[in-house]
């Protein structure tokens, strides 16, 4: 990207707004970042000055230390920059995701960070924004990617949790512990309302969430059953990381889950060596995707993280510039799944 | 197809093995007898074969998705599986009209096996018609039939405990039915599950017995005498069946290899019927063993004619003996059925008994070991002499005692993804060596690696990519790996002139640098003979 009209530039720290001078979710240490949400591959340490959306203020302060020096503004709300007017917009990703808007001299630029289009009871719905350019994830941009209902997902996760209980199993269900697992506590609690174990890197992260008034089915930390605690029937969620440690010990004959968009693909499902896998993804599907783009009219799109060859080639056959963007975002699954699982296990 | 869609669910939604033959035990227990029959024949990893073409199957799905061409095959290449890339394309139609209800006998028979003879258009009219109006949930499961590639990850010896479970059948008389030729139907199951046998087929082999590998020291085996030791040849591991002036032979995967070696079923015609020879199929001249690349002119090729069956001789190097005189000799003990082996075989052309490898002592047979390589051989097998012969992989009285292989180090060079469960990660790798200043490629390893390299591996690859060629990628020459191998033999279809044979990935060698990599000479005076 060397057009002088430029709002945003890719730098090895980061997308950088020179009219701004600041940067989104920059990967190196930077004087002024604008945070599009708290995961691990956007929100990094070692900022001079953070912004970020309220309700993410607390996720951000949980992952990056207390005292951090950071400001949460409400969507919509300028941010105090000179010469450029920045807002944050809802993204539906995870609680306090946002897009950010960018406006300067009549143009308009808006960084998607990560989001998706599909109802989530724990998080603001997205909101499409108009923009002349629209830089977007692009990490499940295939067509075989297509979401099936988060609520069916979550009816088949509490069958799979009876059908444990009823084998005297405990139910050992991996996820984000940043988003998913709060998105499953709040879809879970249409099927019943029974108590959910969590993993030591997910009881604050919930907190934060029922602290945000996020209705989720109630929680009990692993820990506090001790030890010899009987786990038949019990749902556990845990981080992908959790999988293979010794902690999985204790849940004896336990069948294990993923929820994740990767498990629409068998052979994710199999590899992983989980008994189940349940498709359920924040992040934006194909049509999606597409859509969203249409929708916000931009005349250019940059696409970052993950599969941006194939979105970058469909746009431009059907007339939209299109062009990739080397980002060290969650390039693969991998690298989202030990973002999130990297919490601190406190 | 609901109960055979609700069993595939199950299957595939554990990785415990109990859990797997309770899930075929309760289909086989309430499945119609047509389609217990054919869910026997898919899980068996039997296929229909010649129904439509993979390519055919691909423009049908390309008009039918309406995607470009090249995103088809990009999403094809993302996930892997074709049968699951349609099945995923498919689902996001229409749901309107999706209502069809067939039974799985009924889509096999009903649909799919008159497009064997069907035009083109007929072909495609049935096929879209069935992506149509079955159920999304039975896509995959219909595409995977169609495609003829269905695998579930139930291994033949999981479907004899579910269908010994459903039924009451022994396991072994299970096994021993479902070996040869059948025709999936009602009346295949019936005689499948019936408790006794009326009408045994006359081509029928018996299930193979295999050995696990020796991984502890063998004197924990006890006595060196209680045991059979002969050479570890590597052929074609095969089933000589003679039985009413008729000759045939099978492979380990339940192949008829009918043709494919007349010279031993012309000399099977000395064996007297009743008789069944377990062996190997070598390539052999009067004198002793060729190369294994001179057997793998053989493979492969139906019908050989005057030429290859002169430069490319076999003969049987034989094993066991199965049956004798129309009598099941498998519970007997081994020393009984060798004695017997001998004195068949013998003055039969073409058929050699293996020879017994003599010790004192386990060290003995460890220095005796240590020839295979210069007798074209592996290493040693061991069988107790008090053994029966038994149905699949059971440790305990066959090993392979392998001899430790060569290695050396090599440079990652190119990737491509896996298939099946690694279709989306790179799990391929092309390794070369040096030839002076330019790195040659030698050999392909698809394994050796833990879970957790594979993953970091393939992210690596995914960021040091610096060429692209379909699914091949090449990537900057900076990892050593140490391969495992068991021999080079010369290949003028290499770049490097060489091959060899059974590469693996023995470890990951982040402690060298690619300058540390072996080099073409060291390679080449490895060359067999």
């Amino acid at each position: 990207m060397t057009d002088r009209d430029a709002l945003l530039e890719l730098t090895d720290s980061g997308l950088y707004c020179p009219a701004g001078d600041f940067h989104v979710d920059p990967w190196k240490r930077v004087p002024r970042a604008v945070i599009t949400h708290g995961h691990g591959d956007h929100a990094r340490p070692g900022m001079g000055h953070y912004w970020t959306q309220a309700d993410g203020v607390p996720i951000l302060r949980k992952r990056l230390g207390r005292y951090v020096p950071l400001d949460g503004v409400a969507y919509g709300e300028p941010l105090p920059f000179d010469a450029v007017r920045v807002t944050l917009h809802p993204a539906g990703h995870i609680l306090g995701s946002a897009q950010v808007r960018i406006e300067h001299e009549g143009r308009v630029w808006v960084v998607s960070g990560d989001f998706k289009r599909d109802r989530d009871p724990t998080c603001a719905p997205f909101e499409v924004v108009p923009c002349d350019t629209f830089v977007t994830e692009a990490t499940f941009a295939y067509p075989v990617y297509r979401w099936p209902d988060a609520a069916e997902v979550a009816r088949e996760v509490h069958g799979w949790w009876r059908e444990c209980a009823d084998a005297g199993r405990p139910a050992v269900l991996f996820c984000y512990a940043l988003g998913k697992a709060q998105r499953l506590l709040a879809e879970l609690a249409a099927y019943t309302e029974e108590e959910v174990l969590l993993h030591g890197a997910m009881v604050d992260l919930v907190q934060i969430y029922r602290d945000a008034g996020v209705a989720m089915l109630p929680t009990r930390a692993v820990t506090e059953l001790g030890r010899g605690a009987d786990f038949a029937g019990r749902l556990v969620l845990a981080p992908p990381s959790a999988g293979g440690s010794k902690w999985m010990r204790r849940f004896k004959g336990a069948s294990t889950g993923f929820a994740s968009g990767w498990m629409q693909i068998r052979g994710n499902r199999r590899r992983r060596g989980y008994d189940r896998g349940f498709v359920l993804s924040d992040h934006a599907d194909w049509p999606s995707l597409v859509r969203t783009i249409e929708e916000c009219g931009a005349r250019r799109v940059l696409a970052t993280h993950g599969n941006t060859d194939v979105l970058v080639r469909y746009l431009r056959e059907h007339g939209v510039e299109a062009a990739p963007l080397a980002t060290p975002y969650g390039d693969e699954e991998v690298d989202e799944a030990q973002a999130e699982a990297a919490e601190p296990n406190d | 197809m609901r109960a055979f869609a609700r069993l595939f669910e199950r299957l595939d939604g554990t990785t415990s093995t109990n859990a797997k033959v309770d899930a075929l035990a309760d289909h086989f227990r309430i499945a119609e007898d047509a389609d217990a029959g054919w869910a026997v024949f898919f899980l068996s990893g039997r296929r229909l074969k010649r129904l439509v073409g993979a390519a055919e199957l691909r423009g049908w799905l390309r008009e039918t998705t309406g995607l470009a061409p090249w995103l088809f095959e990009e999403s094809y290449a993302h996930v892997g599986d074709l049968a699951e890339t349609a099945a995923l394309l498919l689902e996001a139609g229409d749901p309107a009209g999706r209502e069809l209800e067939l039974s799985l006998a009924e889509l096999v028979e009903g649909r799919l096996l008159p497009l064997r003879g069907a035009g083109p258009e007929a072909r495609r009219a049935v096929v879209t018609e069935l992506w149509a109006r079955l159920p999304a949930e039975h896509l995959f499961l219909f595409n995977k039939i169609v495609t003829g590639a269905f695998r579930v990850g139930v291994s033949q010896r999981l479907l004899v405990r579910g269908l010994a479970q459903a039924s009451g059948v022994e396991e072994e008389v299970l096994a021993h039915r479902l070996m040869g030729h059948w025709e999936p139907g009602a009346d295949f199951y019936r005689r499948l599950v019936s408790p006794d046998d009326g009408d045994a087929d006359r081509s029928r082999p018996y299930p193979f017995f295999l050995a696990s590998p020796l991984e502890e020291a063998p004197e924990g085996l006890g006595s060196v005498e209680e045991w059979l030791a002969e050479w570890k040849w590597d052929g074609i591991r095969a089933q000589l069946v003679r039985r009413e002036g008729r000759t045939y032979l099978w492979s380990r995967g339940g192949e008829l290899m009918d043709g494919r070696f007349p010279e031993l079923e012309a000399a099977a015609e000395a064996l007297p019927d009743g008789t069944v020879v377990d062996g190997e199929i070598l390539a052999w001249d009067g004198d002793g063993p060729l190369d294994f690349s001179v057997l793998q002119k053989r493979i492969g090729r139906k019908a050989p004619g005057p030429k290859i069956l002169r430069t490319a001789p076999v003969a049987l190097m034989a094993y066991d003996l199965l049956e004798d005189r129309g009598a099941d000799l498998r519970a007997r003990p081994l020393r009984e059925r060798r004695q017997l082996l001998a004195q068949r075989i013998d003055g039969v052309p073409r058929t050699l008994l293996s020879e017994t490898v003599v010790a004192a002592d386990w060290p003995a047979l460890a220095a005796l070991r240590e020839e295979a390589r210069s007798r074209s051989t592996e290493g040693l097998m061991l069988k107790r002499l008090d053994s029966p012969y038994g149905v699949g992989r059971r440790r305990g009285d066959w090993w392979k005692w392998k001899v430790a292989p060569h290695t050396l180090d090599a440079v990652l060079l190119y990737a491509q993804p896996g298939h099946g469960r690694r279709s989306n990660l790179f799990t391929d790798y092309t390794f070369a060596v040096w030839d002076g200043d330019d790195l040659v490629p030698v050999a392909k390893a698809y394994s050796g690696l833990d879970q957790q390299e594979i993953e970091e591996l393939d992210r690596w690859i995914r960021r040091h990519t610096r060429e692209r060629f379909g699914p091949v990628r090449s990537v900057a020459p900076e990892l050593v790996f140490e391969l495992a191998f068991e021999g080079v033999h010369p290949s003028p279809r290499h770049k490097s002139g060489v091959a060899v044979r059974f590469p693996r990935i023995a470890r990951w060698r982040r402690d060298l640098s690619v300058r540390d990599a072996d080099s073409l000479e060291g390679l080449r005076g490895l060359v067999d003979g």
